[in-house]
Order: C-alpha cells, then sequence, then structure tokens
C-alpha cells in the first residue's frame, strides 16, 4: 500500500509512543499521531493538552489544540494555569511531542524567525509552550520533515532548548526533564543515546542510505553500528488515519 | 444592584481609548471577535495589543491599523497557518510598523497571575537557555533566596481593558464559564476595566445556584454585553462549534493587504453592528454550527436552612 511521507512520520511517532503514559501533545502532526497511537496500541495514554486538557478522549480528529471536541469527555479540564504550574512544571508530563523549522545537532529547536530577530525573512509562530515543555517534560520527541534547510549548523534563534551545547549541558543549566530523546522524521530516526547527546542516526526508511541522509545534514552525521531499516507503515495504522482521523487527508 | 448590561458600541466608546493596553482574550474558544470588529469601526488608535495566540483577532485589527503593539507568546492561524496581517506588518511594516513583545505561553500565564494578585513578578521554570531573554529585556533571571540556584521571572500585566466572552452571566455580570477556561479569571482580575460578553444574560438565582461555575464574580466587571455568537467564527462550548470555513477564509483573503481591505470592507466596515454581520452569515450557517447536546449529571449543594 502506498504511503505518503507525512503518513510515515505519524505512524513512526505513533509507534515511538508506544509504553508512554501521560503525553503533552503539539499541534499539528503531534496531534494526530497522539491520536493514532490512542487508537491502536495505547488506548490507556494520557493526553495532555496545553490548551488545559487532561485525558482528552476526542470523537473527531481536533482541528486544532483548542478544539471543543477535546473538552467533551476529557477527564479534566481546568485553567491553563494550572496546566504549566500543576501538570508540566509539576513533573507529571513524560513525553511530549514538539516540532519546528530548525533543528540542531543537539536537538534544539527554532519556531522564532528565519534571519535575524528584527528584521526577519520570515517571522514563525514563536514559542508558545514549546521552551518550558522543552524544559519541564521528563522527555521530548521531536517530529519534522528531513530536509535541506530544517537541520541546520546554527540555528537562527534558539527558542526551545534540546541539549544546548551537548554532554551535561542541561544538569549543569538546571532544566529538570531529561531533554530530546528521539528525533522522528519521514526518512529516518535518531536518538542522542551517546555521552555527547549528540543526535545519532539509528534507523533509515526503505530505499535510504547514511550517505542520502548525511546529505541533507550539514555536519558530520554520527552513525549508529546497528543501523537499521525502518518498519514501512502497516495497513490497519494507513486505515486509522485515513478513515478515522484524516478523512479529509488534511495531512496527506 | 445596578445594572450593567450596555451594548457593544457604548462598551467600546465607553472602555477603549486611543493609546490603550487592551486583551481580548480566551484560547481558541470564547475569542470575541464582536468586541474587536467594533474596535475597528470605532478607528482606535495605537493600541497595544494583548493576547496568548494572537490568532485572526489581532491579525484582522493589526491589517485595519488599530495597533502599535502586540505583546503575545504564539503568532498563528490555529489549525490552519501563518497571521498575515501581522507577518505584512512585521516584516513589511503595512498597514504601519509593529512592534512585538514576545513570551511564551507560560510567561503570559505567569504575567496575568503577577497582574491579578499584585505581585512585582512571577517565577517560572523557562527560559533557560532559549534566545528569548535576549530579545525581551523584561524576561529575567533572580537567584532562588533559598539556594536553589537561578529562576526565571517575568513582571505583571495588567491591561488597561479586556473583554472576556463567557457563555452566561448576570446583569451584575457574575460569570458561568466552562470549557476551556484559558486565562479568562486571572485576565478579568489582572485587567483596570472588565467588559463581559455573553451569549446569555440570566437572572442572578441562575448564577447562584451554581456557584462552582463562577468564574469571574460581578465584582471586578464594568460592563456586560449580550452578544449571541459575539464569538463566532471561534466557539463558544456548547452553544456552537468553530465556523472552519471562516478560517480558511480568511487565510485565502489576508494575503496582501488589498484583498484584507475588501474581506474587511465586507464583514467590519459594511455592517454597522453583530446583528448585522450574524444576518449576513445567514441562519443555514450558524444552525450548521450547532453542536449537539451532552449535558452534565446535576449536582446536589444542599440548602443547609
Amino acid at each position: 500500500m502506498d504511503y505518503t511521507p507525512s503518513e510515515f512520520m505519524i505512524i513512526n511517532a505513533s509507534r515511538a509512543l508506544q509504553g508512554s503514559h501521560v503525553v503533552f501533545v503539539g499541534v499539528g502532526l503531534p496531534n494526530i499521531a497522539c491520536n493514532l497511537a490512542r487508537r491502536s496500541h495505547s488506548p490507556e495514554m494520557e493526553l495532555v493538552y496545553e490548551s488545559g486538557v487532561f485525558g482528552a478522549n476526542p470523537a473527531r480528529l481536533p482541528l486544532s489544540i483548542g478544539d471543543p471536541t477535546l473538552v467533551s469527555g476529557a477527564k479534566s479540564v481546568t485553567s491553563m494555569t494550572d496546566l504549566f504550574m500543576y501538570y508540566l512544571q509539576g513533573g507529571l508530563v513524560d513525553v511530549a511531542l514538539l516540532g519546528g523549522a530548525q533543528i540542531d545537532r543537539f536537538g534544539n529547536l527554532n519556531t522564532t524567525v528565519i534571519g535575524d530577530y528584527s528584521h526577519p525573512k520570515v517571522r514563525l509562530p514563536g514559542s508558545g509552550g514549546a521552551c518550558e515543555i522543552a524544559i519541564n517534560a521528563q522527555k521530548i520527541f521531536m517530529i519534522m520533515r528531513l530536509k535541506g534547510r530544517a537541520f541546520v549548523d546554527k540555528l537562527d534563534f534558539l527558542t526551545s532548548p534540546g541539549h544546548l551545547d551537548g554532554g551535561d549541558a542541561r544538569q549543569r543549566a538546571g532544566l529538570p526533564g531529561d531533554g530530546p530523546a528521539l528525533v522522528i522524521t519521514d526518512r529516518a530516526l535518531f536518538d542522542f543515546d551517546n555521552p555527547d547527546r549528540e543526535m545519532t542516526l539509528i534507523e533509515i526508511a526503505p530505499g535510504e542510505t547514511a550517505d542520502s541522509i548525511q546529505a541533507d545534514i550539514p555536519w558530520p552525521l554520527r552513525v549508529s553500528p546497528n543501523l537499521k531499516e525502518m518498519t514501512p507503515p502497516h495497513i490497519s495504522e494507513l486505515e486509522i488515519i485515513r478513515q478515522q482521523l484524516d478523512p479529509e487527508g488534511m495531512y496527506r | 444592584m445596578t445594572n450593567k448590561v450596555i451594548s457593544m458600541k457604548e462598551a467600546v466608546s465607553q472602555y477603549v481609548q486611543d493609546g490603550d493596553m487592551v486583551a481580548i482574550e480566551g484560547f481558541t474558544a470564547f475569542i470575541c471577535f464582536a468586541a474587536a470588529h467594533e474596535i475597528i469601526r470605532q478607528a482606535k488608535q495605537d493600541l497595544t495589543l494583548v493576547r496568548m495566540t494572537p490568532d485572526l483577532v489581532y491579525d484582522q485589527m493589526i491589517a485595519a491599523g488599530v495597533a502599535k503593539k502586540l505583546i503575545f507568546s504564539y503568532l498563528g492561524n490555529p489549525g490552519v497557518g501563518s497571521l498575515y496581517g501581522v507577518r505584512r506588518a512585521v516584516e513589511k511594516g503595512i498597514p504601519r510598523p509593529l512592534e512585538l513583545e514576545e513570551y511564551s505561553h507560560f510567561g503570559m500565564v505567569g504575567r496575568y497571575i503577577a497582574g491579578a494578585s499584585k505581585l512585582p513578578f512571577f517565577p517560572l521554570r523557562s527560559y533557560t537557555g532559549s534566545d528569548m531573554p535576549a530579545v525581551n529585556p523584561l524576561i529575567r533571571f533572580v537567584d532562588s533566596p533559598y539556594g536553589d540556584g537561578p529562576i526565571a521571572v517575568v513582571p505583571p500585566l495588567n491591561p488597561d481593558v479586556a473583554f472576556l466572552h463567557a457563555q452566561r452571566a448576570d446583569a451584575q455580570g457574575n460569570t458561568h464559564i466552562w470549557g476551556l477556561l484559558g486565562m479568562q479569571k486571572e485576565v478579568a482580575f489582572a485587567a483596570k476595566k472588565v467588559v463581559i460578553v455573553v451569549e446569555e444574560v440570566v437572572d442572578a438565582e441562575v448564577i447562584a445556584r451554581d456557584p462552582n461555575r463562577t468564574l469571574i464574580p460581578g465584582l471586578v466587571v464594568d460592563a456586560v454585553v449580550h452578544e449571541p455568537f459575539g464569538a463566532h467564527p471561534s466557539y463558544v462550548q456548547g452553544y456552537y462549534d468553530r465556523d472552519n470555513a471562516f478560517y480558511l477564509d480568511w487565510a485565502e483573503n489576508s494575503g496582501d493587504q488589498e484583498k484584507t481591505e475588501v474581506w474587511l470592507q465586507q464583514w467590519v466596515y459594511g455592517v454597522p453592528d453583530r446583528e448585522a454581520y450574524l444576518a449576513r452569515l445567514g441562519q443555514e450557517r450558524l444552525a450548521g454550527l450547532a453542536p449537539g447536546e451532552l449535558l452534565a449529571e446535576p449536582v446536589n449543594y444542599g440548602r443547609y436552612q
């Protein structure tokens, strides 16, 4: 069965969430990935939205993280004060999914500007909750397309801290969460499971090689000695996306 | 008891002055477009707009030229994409330059809490390692007096006036809200003047029978405006759904200033008030936004006589 890069990325993110209990859901692709996880392997997963929802049970694919379907049938709906202070800063979030326009080798993210801050080439949305999510969630999964300009040697703006300049920089800075654990893309998976906390290629999509991935990464890429091929989407995963979550194909 | 119910025209003309800091809050829900459109029609000037997610509502106000500054934490058309009005003002100064003062969501949450509780600052675990403090000198770090190292702080925020949409209130402004509560309560306590805009004005007894749902007491409310569908095209839990076609339509028609003016002419300048706007939308379209019924179990508060 054919599939699009977006669908593959959503499915990879959903698979990576297996075993996670409390998941902080971001806008866009993370939203559909978490809902796929809940409807396939992890029905007990608690979805947390920065809009103030804990334990969402959406009857339709939420249009945004503030969709009313997240309220109806949820375990709790709170103010954003409670959400940020008690759920997130209180350390109750196991994993959060974040995206970005730029990422560097240590998993630091830019969602603010391309170009200079005062005279930007492109003005992006900004932090939203991403900065404090990146700091306070127990761990972070990044989800983004692997393409030339997204993976950069130096960010134009550091919005949300990953492993900063690597090694034990997060602990030294006093950041409570463990930071980036996985980068999930349409063509490859990366982890940070080394003392330098630098992005390492661990899995590649069918048809890709370490060299084809390196071609879109501007720094000399670390490659795991146990490099694996990613499992293509299963028909049941694609069916949930196409029939239940995104029948109109907004995320194709 | 004073009856605080006035029209939107009166509320805007009485409570919004040129140069004011204005907050029309509501996280995806309860966004009071009715207030924004009336502010545009009354051609208020040099406003500082405050909102966590500026959304379409401020994109329209900025494109209409009423604002000089924006204090915010996320710039986007939720679930759709970019805010072209804001980008045009920031990137090209059209129709006028726009100053940005930027936080994260938690930073804005903290600013409202500090504003509402008259604290000099609010401490939060954010911003460490981020470039945000470098471009916003109001985000600072202090050493914990208890020896836990540095912690980020943000200053209080006290808007001159806030427009807050809700399901229902009595004529004194005691306000019931359910659904995504956002920061409606904190903003109400932080703002110097508060205008509550509701789907229904109800008897005081309806409010008093369910006091846990009263997020905002009339004590901090200056005026109540009865404006059904006043949050369209955003939504009000249990009353109507988001009109997503309208969000997509704005994305299509706000790409350049000329198209935007045409849109504003049709939906803002070209209608005298919300009633005319709703008439233009048509009954059928509004009926299509009905969310169906999902009732909560009643609770027993007890009489305790």
